[in-house]
């Protein structure tokens, strides 16, 4: 084998600029940047004339017109005289609230899944795994299809309601709450409510660091039930009771007043949820598999009982297998909560694509808008995971 | 690196020399010997695929007709199913050379999509289905109502307005395809379906139980439903539209695909223009002097499209009303054709 020569050495000494490999590549990325920026600008400028040449009408102004459609669900007031750009604001809202259901649901649904596939118990094992199977196997569409139909064929219509109390109703058409109203003085209530969540938070800082000073245990879940039942009540007494539920009354077709949830939330929050549920509970299995069974024995070898093992032995150490999964499940969740539009949902898909496109006619403007926004919101995602990535894995240090 | 950058430099060459060069719709039909034509995804009367996978309706007599006449055979059609959604970026991209799927009409479209509508072959308007036990006798009851419709449409918009007009509130569910449109309003979901009255008794026909659901008598907008063509292209525009005017004018005139053969040798003036044995007009639109005969012997004319259809041939059963004859009180006319 022979021995190359010293590539670098000699190009130093002969000392052309072209033939150092460093000034070489900036300069072949220099080029290639450059291309690059050009390649976009004929594409954007070529795209821009075709489409002028076509007479079709582009631009961003189409977003102060009136809209013209109503929409089933708005989180801030909407009716069909406000803009298009309302309408991209309104399907926003609704794509971030079925997002954070479904994480919320799959979060909880993938750890206790996951945790269950090590129950002793052989019946919750094997429903863990069969769970799992079953629904990361199943295509989310026909999940999401499952969920709405089945969801809707087995409910009453609106005048045969199933109904707890006069207060809550179940229909065809969605789930029907009372709606609690603050009067005068509630933001009160308000204010202790937040006041015994950060004292709660406190309380946590401060029995931490007395545990690690004294070794003593606070009862810190009781402690912080109380003040969280405790203090709101008690500014709720003193200002009379500042609140009165408005509840939902069958008027003509359907229900009017207090609180109204869509079918349409429910299914694919449902089918979102279980759907990621299930691959987060693969992950849990995952990460509790990583934890090398010698830990629990030590553990129990100074005495430690099953569940303070889970708790300070295997979880925070499978977290850090479980953590960068997480955050890929989250993402694909916002991105499948697109799938919205096979059932009706008032997502930003369903609304800002499909209606709004169709009514206006500028796809490219309104399709980069919307790639733009899932781009934003999975960036937001992953900046906050990796913070929580570096929290668990500096526990375990 | 070396291999990176060469392919850049490729790419960018492609792009910029990747000019608006649009070939003639015409040319490019004829030179693959098929029409592409988008319908829709299926509706009783306007664009039907049957167990044998042929497409029929009052729409796909279109795509027909103008096969017809481009290519002398109306079977030369390849169809794209679409939905509402889909169907103007597939005529913008040259996926299809004709949109034929029951489409309104409207001055947004025809202004600012870079399409061109080349006629009417249906006066619609906007409708309602209702379930029969509901017990609603007029659109003025359903305050409060919730309604399924096909996203995309200009139903969202007319019953907006209607809605908006009449200070009632109501509630709207979209769908992307009218078959989850059609299961919304089976499921009980909405109470009422609306789109357009044509499409509603076609719909009405598909359901578990038709007769339990009737179509209210308003008709709340206008809902003129005609082909659509790519703006810019005004040979292949006026090929669609004169199509379109030859199977109004067959019927006018009294041509039919039974009497076509023998008028084309003795008939009237005006038939004979129309059949090709006089005048020039095959040649003036680019096509040869048989085109309008192709279409009558092998489409027939608009009359025996429409009862064939949608008319009294069909389970629709709808009757011609504002889509009969000028001169037979309704207000189809055609241009003069000399
Ligand atoms: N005329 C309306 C079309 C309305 C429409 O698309 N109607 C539905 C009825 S629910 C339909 O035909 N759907 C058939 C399909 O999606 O294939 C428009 O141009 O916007």
């Amino acid at each position: 084998m022979s021995v190359p020569p010293n590539y670098i050495q000699t190009s130093k000494s002969r000392g052309s600029f072209f033939n150092n490999p460093a000034n070489r590549a900036l300069i072949y990325q220099f080029l290639l940047l450059m291309g690059l920026g050009y390649f976009f600008y004929i594409i954007i400028s070529n795209t821009m004339s075709n489409m002028e040449a076509r007479g079709i009408k582009s631009g961003i102004s189409f977003l102060g017109e009136t809209a013209g459609f109503d929409i089933l669900m708005s989180l801030i007031p909407y009716d069909s005289t406000h803009t298009y750009g309302k309408t991209f604001i309104v399907g926003l809202l609704n794509t971030l609230l079925v997002s954070v259901i479904g994480i919320f649901l799959a979060t909880i649904i993938g750890f206790i899944m996951g945790v269950a596939h090590f129950s002793r118990n052989w019946l919750i094992s094997k429903s863990s795994t069969v769970f799992i199977e079953t629904f990361r196997n199943i295509p989310l569409l026909l999940q999401v299809f499952f969920w709405y139909f089945a969801v809707l064929s087995s409910l009453p219509s609106a005048r045969q309601s199933l109904s707890i109390g006069e207060a809550f109703f179940l229909n065809v058409r969605g789930l029907y709450l009372p709606h609690l109203a603050g009067d005068e003085g509630s933001v009160v209530v308000y204010g202790a409510v937040f006041i015994a969540i950060t004292s709660i938070i406190a309380l946590h800082r401060f029995a931490k660091i007395q545990q690690e000073k004294t070794g003593k245990q606070l009862p810190v879940l009781r402690l912080s039930l109380a003040i969280l039942i405790v203090l709101p009540l008690f500014a709720t007494l003193i200002m009379g009771t500042p609140f009165h539920w408005e509840l939902p009354v069958l008027k003509g077709f359907n229900y009017q007043g207090g609180t109204t949830i869509i079918p349409e939330l429910i299914a694919l929050s449902l089918a979102l949820s279980i759907y990621t549920g299930a691959f987060i509970a693969e992950a849990v299995r995952a990460g509790v598999q990583s934890v090398p069974h010698g830990q629990t024995e030590a553990a129990r070898s100074i005495g430690m009982n099953e569940k303070q093992i889970m708790k300070l032995i295997i979880v925070p150490q499978a977290m850090r297998v479980i953590s960068p999964l997480l955050n890929s499940e989250y993402q694909s969740l916002v991105k499948n909560s697109t799938l919205a539009t096979a059932i009706g949902y008032p997502d930003l898909f369903t609304v800002f694509v499909g209606t709004t496109l169709n009514q206006t006619g500028q796809a490219i403007e309104i399709v980069f808008m919307t790639m733009a926004v899932y781009f934003a919101i999975n960036m937001f995602i992953s900046v906050l995971m990796n913070l929580f990535d570096k929290k668990v894995s500096l526990i375990t240090r | 690196m070396k291999f990176k950058f060469t392919l850049a430099a490729v790419i960018v060459a492609g792009a910029a020399t990747s000019l608006t060069v649009q070939a003639g719709t015409l040319e490019d039909v004829k030179s693959k010997d098929y029409l592409s034509c988008g319908v829709s995804t299926g509706l009783a009367g306007f664009s039907q695929k049957d167990e044998k996978g042929n497409w029929s309706g009052l729409d796909v007599d279109v795509c027909r007709g103008v096969a017809a006449a481009v290519l002398g055979d109306a079977s030369k059609v390849k169809y794209k199913p679409l939905t509402a959604k889909e169907r103007f970026t597939a005529l913008q991209s040259g996926e299809i050379d004709i949109l034929s799927r029951n489409t309104t009409w409207t001055q947004t479209r025809d202004t600012s999509l870079g399409l061109n509508f080349a006629g009417t072959i249906y006066y619609d308007g906007t409708g309602f289905l209702v379930r029969k036990k509901l017990g609603v006798k007029s659109a003025t009851e359903l305050d409060g109502a919730a309604a399924c419709i096909q996203a995309g449409t200009s139903t969202e918009l007319a019953i907006s307005d209607y809605f908006r007009d009449k200070k009632m509130s109501f509630k709207v569910v979209t769908f992307d395809t009218s078959d989850q449109t059609r299961s919304g309003f089976e499921s009980g979901r909405c109470d009422f379906l609306t789109s357009d009255q044509s499409q509603l008794y076609a719909l009405r026909i598909g359901l578990k139980d038709p007769a339990g659901a009737i179509v209210l008598p308003e008709v709340i907008s206008k809902e003129p439903l005609g082909p659509v063509v790519r703006q810019g292209d005004d040979a292949w525009f006026n090929i669609v539209k004169w199509v379109v005017n030859a199977s109004i004018e067959g019927e006018f005139q009294g041509v039919t695909s039974a009497n076509a053969k023998t008028l084309r040798a003795s008939g009237k003036p005006g038939q004979k223009r129309l059949l090709g044995t006089e005048g020039d007009l095959g040649m003036k639109l680019g096509l040869s002097p048989d085109w309008a005969y192709n279409i009558m012997t092998q489409v027939g004319n608009y009359a025996e499209s429409f009862e064939r259809n949608v008319g009294q041939g069909s389970p629709l059963k709808i009757k011609r009303g504002i889509n009969a004859q000028w001169n037979n009180g309704g207000i189809l006319y055609s241009p003069a054709m000399r």
